[in-house]
């Protein structure tokens, strides 16, 4: 990037990232932050390089993470990847955590060392919370649809993946559509990831099944009234699903994200996972830098490296579709051994925007606990 | 008539109290540790989450409070206070009856060690392990629950109580016992042989005994134990989601919720009225049981 | 007394111990049965999740860490409401149902509240003062003294602390030896089930050290339990029984009175 149009507007973008930084020192932590332009740049540009990058972030030694499961599109491996390439050592902290508890905790903690850097959030708390953010564009920006990122860096998509139904199928006979679950085979045996009307997985799985009994997008009464059908017929559990309760055959059947659901196959060899071909319902999360990191040039070094071709081939070995997927197969980038294990989608993806998001939390807000009580 | 006191004796008498006869002051000095402390790190705490349910986004509001009256969120916490109630009944009595087998034991038997560790352990064991426990066993593919299944018993021919309140009353018991055993403990080790002996000069019985005798005793201990079981049901959580993820029945699921929902429905302050809720509630319960205290332990000053 | 109740309380002694043992024990070896299972269908019972536990290597800081806080609790446990709740059923009767409600109050807020309070607190200490995992005992020492009151109240009732003081301070004794020489043996019993249940509470604490981001044994635990659905449960039937054990040794510490009640009838 020689062109003088662009220098200027990233001396813009530094001057105005430094005019916030300033707004933002009132409170801002005591520590870490050494004050030069890799710790506030918004992009690896303005951080003088990809390596003034590595090394600011070396400096700091250390990187916080939050809610970041090791099995959880492959987190582990990211996470390890990312400590032997740069040798910077990762906290990570709540695993089990929600998109909510990341936001809580970077409020909660802020000015401690402890705070997170890195947030990875359900779209609904990224719209909702970025005056918690510093904006950043990682080397790839324009990889990305202009869809998928927030126009300032303030939030970008990460990766995501179609809701599914996982099933064990050795406990369970194969699943060729959603209606089979109201057999009587099914008794005591179909769970949600989560209670819609906290987490974000288990909503969308709602609207799946929605989807998949004749609603649409701004219609998701069809999956409260399927989910009440499974109740009345005994074949729900309102059990939490974990990698235990899929191993030992309390909760065969699960509404998640397919990634999530590919996961159960390490432990359970005959695990499935289905995606009606009437309802493909995609779903993404999003990065995001805390405005007030304790570790900020190394949380910037790690979304370069989440936005890697690295990075991103990392997450589809999780099974999970990372964002810069199509420019990547163009590029020839992309592991295709690892792409043809995704589980094979017939049919063009929906995605629920904000709106349609915040109706369908309001109509569960108000007949969930009804329908399944 | 006077006292001949002989000069070379030295008597001790009470002094001088301290602050000039007024006994408040110093003896309240006692206390200040304690309450310096818990001023702190508890009650400062608790009113900030207090003041929390008072502010809503544009300030100082009532709107949190009022929002309390909605009907999931009453039968939210009608549940969690029949549910705190019954599991408490159920914990007292059962870890009663465990306390009373290990006291009249060998005290310095290793039966005795053992039992006293392990209630320690199982006291302060819940949560989604619990939970699993409990499914590993007689969840829909548990252990014996197949294994009764395979005999012709259905444990769950009339629903899968295993999932709602009733369950996990039996649940609660796993720590509810332990925990009674291990405060009760104590009360039961007082028990005098020479109260035994005494009512039967008297020509009592064990009935005699148990009702007249070591029960109103040993009452003061029972019941404060019991209301901290009935606290430790009402606020216990990780255990009811891990078994219950469904629709908030109870309230610390709500505020849970309330707390932590990444679909939009997060709400600080609604959170901190709930909880405010719940302390009011205990405090009820609190009156409650000091009426009952003042009742039957009057006599024994 | 005589034979007949003898053998009355023997059968009813034997009788709960085994209900209650078989209760308790059953869930436990589901765990560890679960633990046990290969992958697949018919795989062949494996400990490979046991054994792989000892690989992960934050487990013992995380260990270390939690023992220091739970012996730091259980003594200023100790100091903390001892002292106090003999003083006040001495001389200030008044302050009794107040200290009883404040020390029922951590039970009632559920956790995930509480530490929305303790955040400025903590925020305050960990920029101001030092930033350990060490001060989260200022907040497990709140959340003991539920536990720990009711199992010190119950003891104090046993004894009747109003004469014995009395009778020792007629004789000169001062405050201190009033406490530590007279009522403090009578309660040793209430004091070793509270230091256990203290013990227990920290060993057993998620919820804050999550929220304040601090790495303690439980944490690491689930951390390590994502690994696959065998170590999850492993590791908790692990710490189940290193707990256990540490509370066995634990109840070696405490002086055995010779109970006058043991002949109880």
């Amino acid at each position: 990037m020689h062109n003088t149009r662009l220098r200027r507007l990233h001396v813009l973008g530094l001057t105005a990232g430094a005019v916030m930084v300033l707004a933002a020192c009132g409170g801002g932590p005591a520590s870490s932050s050494s004050g030069g332009s890799p710790a506030t740049a918004q992009s690896a540009a303005d951080a003088g390089g990809l390596n003034a990058l590595v090394t600011a972030a070396k400096k700091e030694g250390k990187l916080n993470v939050i809610a970041l499961p090791p099995d959880w599109a492959n987190y582990g491996a990211i996470i390890s990847g990312f400590t032997a390439k740069y040798g910077i050592p990762i906290d990570s902290a709540n695993p089990n955590g929600s998109s909510q508890d990341e936001v809580n905790a970077v409020q909660q903690l802020a000015g401690t060392s402890r705070a997170p850097d890195v947030l990875d959030v359900g779209m609904a708390v990224a719209l909702a919370n970025t005056n918690l953010f510093a904006p950043y564009k990682v080397t790839s920006w324009g990889d990305i649809l202009d869809s998928q990122k927030e126009a300032t860096g303030l939030w970008f998509q990460d990766y995501g993946g179609y809701m599914s139904i996982g099933y064990d199928s050795s406990k369970v006979p194969t699943i060729t559509s959603i209606q089979d679950l109201l057999k009587p085979e099914f008794k005591g045996k179909v769970a949600l990831n989560g209670d819609p009307t906290k987490a974000n997985a288990a909503l969308n799985g709602v609207m799946m099944a929605s989807l998949a009994n004749g609603g649409s997008l701004d219609d998701i009464s069809k999956g409260v009234d399927f989910f009440h059908q499974l109740k009345q017929k005994g074949n729900f559990v309102p059990v939490q699903a974990t990698t235990a309760t899929v191993k030992n055959g309390s909760t065969p059947v699960v509404f998640d994200w397919d990634y999530l659901s590919a996961a159960h196959g390490t432990d359970v060899p005959t695990w499935k996972v289905f995606v009606p071909s009437n309802a493909i319902l995609g779903g993404y999360y999003a990065q995001a830098i805390n405005k007030q990191a304790p570790h900020p040039a190394a949380a910037r070094l790690w979304m370069e490296y989440l936005y890697s071709d690295e990075g991103q081939n990392l997450w589809l070995k999780g099974l999970a579709r990372p964002v810069r997927m199509d420019a990547m197969q163009k590029k020839g980038t992309l592991d295709k051994a690892a792409a043809a294990k995704l589980p094979p989608v017939n049919g063009k993806p929906v995605f629920l925007s904000a709106d349609q998001a915040t109706n369908a939390k309001n109509y569960l807000a108000d007949h969930w606990a009804q329908a399944i009580g | 008539m006077t006292l001949a006191v002989d000069p070379s004796i030295k008597l001790e008498t009470a002094r001088r109290p301290l602050g000039g006869g007024r006994r408040l002051n110093a003896d309240w000095l006692g206390a200040v540790p304690f309450l310096a402390y818990v001023g702190l790190f508890l009650l400062l705490p608790t009113a900030i989450v207090a003041i929390g349910a008072f502010v809503g986004p544009n300030g100082v509001t009532l709107a949190n409070l009022t929002a309390m009256n909605q009907a999931y969120i009453v039968r939210s916490f009608i549940n969690s206070v029949v549910l705190a109630a019954v599991s408490a009944l159920v914990g007292a009595v059962f870890g009663a009856m465990l306390a009373y087998a290990v006291a009249t034991g060998n005290p310095r038997s290793v039966l005795r060690r053992l039992v006293t560790s392990a209630c320690g352990v199982l006291a302060q064991f819940g949560g989604v392990t619990l939970a699993f426990a409990f499914l590993a066993t007689i969840g829909g593919a548990g252990l014996i629950r197949v294994w009764l299944l395979d005999r012709g018993i259905d444990i769950y021919a009339n629903g899968e109580w295993l999932y709602q309140l009733r369950g996990l009353v039996l649940v609660y018991a796993y720590f509810q016992i332990p925990l009674m055993v291990l405060v009760f403990l104590p009360a039961l080790d007082g028990i005098r042989p020479q109260w035994r002996e005494a009512t039967e000069t008297l020509g009592g019985g064990t009935w005699h005994y148990w009702r007249y005798v070591a029960g109103p005793l040993l009452l003061p201990a029972f019941t404060g134990a019991t209301l901290l079981l009935f606290a430790n049901a009402f606020s216990a959580y990780a255990t009811a989601a891990a078994l219950i993820n469904q629709g908030s029945i109870i309230a610390s699921l709500l505020i849970a919720n309330t707390l932590t929902s990444e679909v939009g429905l997060h709400n600080p302050g609604i959170a901190s009225a709930e909880a405010l809720v719940m302390v009011v509630i205990v405090a009820i319960v609190m009156v409650l049981y000091a009426q009952l205290q003042r009742r039957t332990a009057g006599w024994l000053r | 007394m005589n034979r007949a109740r003898r053998i009355r309380l023997q059968l009813f002694r034997g009788v709960t111990f085994v209900i209650m043992g078989a209760f308790f024990l059953v869930p436990i070896a589901g765990m560890f049965e679960f633990s046990t299972r290969g992958r697949g269908l018919n795989a062949p019972r494996t400990l490979e999740a046991w054994t792989s536990i000892v690989t992960y290597p934050d487990l013992v800081a995380a260990i270390v860490a939690s023992l220091e806080l739970a012996l730091i609790t259980s003594v200023g446990m100790l100091l903390l409401l001892v002292p106090t709740m003999i003083w006040v059923r001495l001389r200030l009767p008044e302050l009794a149902r107040t200290i009883e409600f404040i020390c029922l109050l951590p039970l009632t807020i559920p956790a995930i509240v509480l530490v929305a309070g303790l955040v400025p607190i903590y925020k305050w200490i960990a920029i101001n003062l030092v930033d350990s995992i060490l001060t989260l005992a200022f907040a497990y020492l709140v959340l003991v003294l539920p536990y720990a009151y009711r199992t010190l109240y119950a003891g104090l009732s046993a004894i009747d602390v109003k004469t014995l003081s009395e009778a020792a301070r007629s004789l000169g004794a001062g405050w201190p030896a009033v406490m530590w020489r007279i009522i403090v043996p009578n309660m040793s019993v209430a004091l070793l089930n509270a230091c256990l249940l203290s013990v227990a509470v920290v060993l057993g604490e998620y919820t804050i050290a999550n929220l304040l981001n601090y790495v303690n044994v439980q944490v690491a635990i689930q951390l390590l339990g994502r690994a696959n659905a065998g170590v999850s449960i492993a590791v908790a039937v692990a710490s189940l029984l290193f707990a256990f054990l540490l509370l066995v040794v634990l109840s070696f510490v405490g002086r055995p009175r010779a109970r006058v009640a043991r002949a109880e009838g």
